[in-house]
């Protein structure tokens, strides 16, 4: 008998992305479900495992860390994959879009002339504690006025049906190496589904990328030489580094690849040195260059900031716009996006409160089991404490944490985050899902149509990052009657 | 092409080279130790690796399990199969945007199949396995071959493939030299077939040696293994391969002061003036021996020239912006 079917599925009480609280598909997902219902239990197991085992046999791998050092596993995936329909999409490029040239307009505002404290928008005791602020970058002038080129802002669908920004990640936001290859690997698995369900392609992703880089060169180079920064092999995601300078045909290079000279920099080749004028750095602020952050950082340059401060060479992204990762400053993005475009924001913030203010930081401590808590610097699913699923101890623990230290812990109320069909041993279960879509920013911004859905394998857990068990799905963002689906992968 | 990569390329090229090597130096003992059961297959095979302290410490006696255990799948020794496939692919690994997907995914799924291969229990360490290796070998490189570029990274990849090649062919000459030759004024006769051919099958050069030179002797097995400059194996036919790339991938100063390419032409000039009577009568093995230090010496000054990071010892930058 069949299992593996929408026929018996459950979506209880949570939003699901594919099928209705009546059991219909959602607008966009009747192919994909017809075609799925179509098939046997046999064939679809044997489509996942062959997708596993491509995913392998392509070294399509993350590095474990404090597993045996250099382990390496395939990123979990699901063969399911989430729809988004074409109404969705467009409400969430345009908020996108809304969302990072405010926070580039922020970047460069504190940086110089901090209007936005000075104006009481942003209070300067958020600032001044906001450990990834980089005193090193005030002042500086990024090519093209553009602080943050590359973005992956986490997103996520609560019971109501609305879609709300759960964070923004402007350092070294991971993942689009897996869309693509999810992408590749699915279309091998449901060929018709996706031309009958007009997905939208993803495989531009790498030429926007090098285009994105290529336009915020330093003046004056007529033939940019980009290439991608990475920590090396033993990062977790090498595997992306690799994939993303092969994509664009640019090198990857490591620290020690690289050299200063009279404030330029260099690249050792086999005939000699060459200039770098572009440097896509998948590397944190804190290792890029030890004359200027880390003293004891082996992976940097030495130099590279006085390079970059002399306008010689472009960063992407450019240090210090951490800060605008901070938890804390995220809770006023909102606000930023009213001061700096005069308009209201798209997309909603989680609802969130700030401990430093102390009305926010009673009402936490005294609802510590119905909410999550987060420090502001932490990323990873690290640092957190998720209230409903807290013993009294662990709240314990947070409420003297917060009291310690209230500038570094923001708290949210425990979203019901919507969930995709999954495939839980022999049937479907609901699991559930964020979205994380990709930004890139140079002279204009562009929004990659999809993203990298993560899905919480574990049973009613709520966190899905890769360090703790989350796996992904392949997403597919419909396109609209007016959008061209002419499809560039049909070429591969 | 960065120096790092040109260097992961290289030795990329070399690791699967000296698998596919000991692959068919271990298939061919084996075929022969099935039709003669004695040891003696196998105590030269470790010799050609020069590691016979390291064997004799770990495994004691020279039988087939033993041997076969250290040259297949012992991860503690650096040069076997499973080792040196394990090294290939880091090296790709490290260097997979400069290679080919396709080339990058034959490597890892042979990397695969082989560790696979080393969790099962020695029965399976026999020809078809060794066949196999050979045919992922191959593989790798066919297909290295037909999507690559011809650019500094295929030639680099040249380089280190047939320099180990020409190693190689020369250990297993010199070591069967002088177990299957009796009696020096056997010189000149026609040798003992059985074991002869072992030899040549073992670099695959039966059947070409016999269409070119028909019946064995010693001279004609030096001219076809060392001399020949159309087998693939041979090691003068390496080293010109390998000249020729390393010809072709330029340099940080012009070709006056390439050493590599210097050191390379000067030993294809000593090859290409050898016969095999000059090489009988100065000493096969002292020959050897000079061939291989040459080899070593190559390999180095090619590190030294590509591979070595080394800052502009006058920058044209310096005087404008101090």
């Amino acid at each position: 008998m069949k299992t593996l079917s929408f026929n018996n599925y459950e979506t209880e009480e949570f939003f699901d992305e594919l099928i209705t609280e009546a059991g219909e598909s959602r607008d966009g997902a009747e192919r994909l479900v017809q075609r799925i219902n179509s098939l046997s239990d046999e064939e679809l197991m044997a489509r996942q495992r062959e997708i596993e085992a491509a995913l392998l046999r392509m070294g399509i791998t993350f590095t474990v860390y404090g597993d045996n050092a250099g382990t390496e596993k395939i990123f979990p995936f699901d063969l399911i994959p989430r729809i988004v329909m074409a109404s969705d999409w467009q409400h969430i490029e345009a908020g996108l879009k809304q969302r990072i040239a405010t926070l580039n307009k922020f970047l460069n505002d504190i940086y110089h002339d901090q209007e936005i404290v000075k104006e009481g928008i942003l209070p300067r005791e958020m600032l001044d504690k906001a450990k990834s602020f980089r005193p090193q970058c005030v002042g500086l002038n990024p090519p093209g006025g553009v602080w943050c080129h590359i973005t992956g802002t986490d997103l996520v669908r609560h019971s109501d049906g609305a879609i709300y920004v759960l964070e923004d990640n402007l350092r070294c936001p991971s993942g689009v190496s897996y869309v693509l290859q999810n992408r590749l690997v699915m279309k091998r698995s449901f060929p018709n589904a996706f031309a009958d369900s007009r997905v939208r392609p993803v495989v531009n992703y790498p030429n926007q990328l090098l285009e994105t880089m290529l336009s915020v060169a330093p003046q004056g180079v007529e033939e940019p030489t980009v290439v991608v920064l990475t920590p090396g092999i033993y990062n977790s995601a090498y595997y992306e580094h690799s994939f993303l300078a092969q994509q664009m045909g640019v090198e990857l290079v490591q620290g020690d690849d690289l050299v200063v000279q009279d404030d330029r920099v260099y690249m050792f080749t086999t005939d000699g040195l060459a200039q770098v004028d572009v440097i896509y750095r998948r590397i944190d602020d804190d290792f890029m260059d030890p004359q200027s952050f880390r003293k004891d950082s082996m992976l940097g340059v030495p130099g590279l900031m006085q390079a970059y401060r002399k306008g010689n060479v472009t960063l992407c992204n450019a240090p210090g716009t951490g800060v605008a990762d901070d938890k804390v400053i995220y809770a006023y993005v909102p606000e930023m996006i009213r001061y700096y475009l005069g308009e209201e924001p798209i997309l909603p913030n989680v609802p969130t409160y700030v401990c430093q203010r102390e009305e926010d930081r009673k009402y936490v401590l005294a609802h510590l089991d119905e909410l999550v808590v987060k420090a502001a610097n932490e990323a990873g699913g690290y640092g957190m404490l998720i209230g409903p699923h807290s013993t009294k101890a662990q709240q314990q623990e947070f409420a003297e944490l917060i009291k310690a230290d209230p500038r570094n812990y923001i708290a949210q109320p425990t979203l019901a985050l919507s969930r995709v069909p999954t495939i839980v041993g022999d049937h479907f279960e609901g699991r559930h899902v964020d979205l994380r879509p990709y930004i890139l920013c140079g002279k204009s911004i562009w929004v990659l149509p999809g993203g990298l859905t993560r899905v919480a394998l574990k049973k009613g857990s709520l966190v899905v990052n890769s360090s703790q068990g989350g796996g992904s799905k392949d997403t597919w963002v419909i396109a609209g009657h007016h959008v061209e689906v002419a499809d560039p992968e049909g070429s591969l | 092409m960065l120096s790092r990569v040109a260097s992961s390329i290289y030795w990329m090229a070399r690791y699967v080279e000296r698998s596919e090597n000991l692959a068919r130096f271990v298939e061919v003992a084996y075929n022969v130790s099935l039709d003669h059961t004695t040891a003696e297959q196998w105590e030269p095979l470790v010799r050609a690796t020069g590691d016979e302290k390291y064997f004799l410490d770990k495994y004691a006696d020279y039988t087939s399990e033993n041997v076969r255990q250290f040259l297949t799948f012992d991860p503690e020794y650096a040069s076997s199969m499973l080792s040196c496939l394990t090294a290939a692919r880091e090296n790709a690994r490290t260097v997979r945007e400069a290679i080919s997907s396709e080339s990058w995914e034959t490597l890892n799924d042979f990397y695969l199949f082989l560790q696979q291969a080393s969790k099962r229990d020695l029965s399976y360490a026999n020809s078809d396995l060794y066949m196999e290796i050979k045919r992922r070998c191959h593989l790798f490189s066919g297909v290295f071959d037909s999507t690559m570029s011809r650019d500094k990274g295929w030639y680099f990849a040249n380089i280190g493939r047939f320099l180990e090649r020409a190693d190689k062919t020369s250990r297993i000459l010199d070591v069967k030299y002088f177990t299957l030759l009796p009696n020096v004024s056997d010189i000149g006769t026609t040798v003992d077939d059985l074991l002869w051919s072992s030899v040549l099958r073992s670099v695959s050069g039966f059947e070409m040696f016999r269409k070119s030179y028909h019946t064995l002797t010693i001279e004609r097995i030096l001219d076809f293994l060392v001399l020949d400059t159309r087998f693939p194996r041979a090691i003068t036919y390496c080293v010109q391969t390998a000249a020729g790339s390393l010809s072709k991938v330029g340099g940080p100063a012009d070709s006056a002061d390439n050493v590599a390419l210097q050191l390379a032409e000067t030993l294809l000039q000593k090859l290409s003036s050898a016969t095999n009577h000059s090489i009988i009568d100065g000493g096969f093995h002292e020959f050897i021996d000079s061939l291989q230090t040459d080899l070593n010496v190559l390999g180095a000054a090619i590190g030294e020239t590509y591979f070595a990071k080394r800052a502009q010892k006058t920058s044209p930058l310096q005087t404008q912006s101090s």
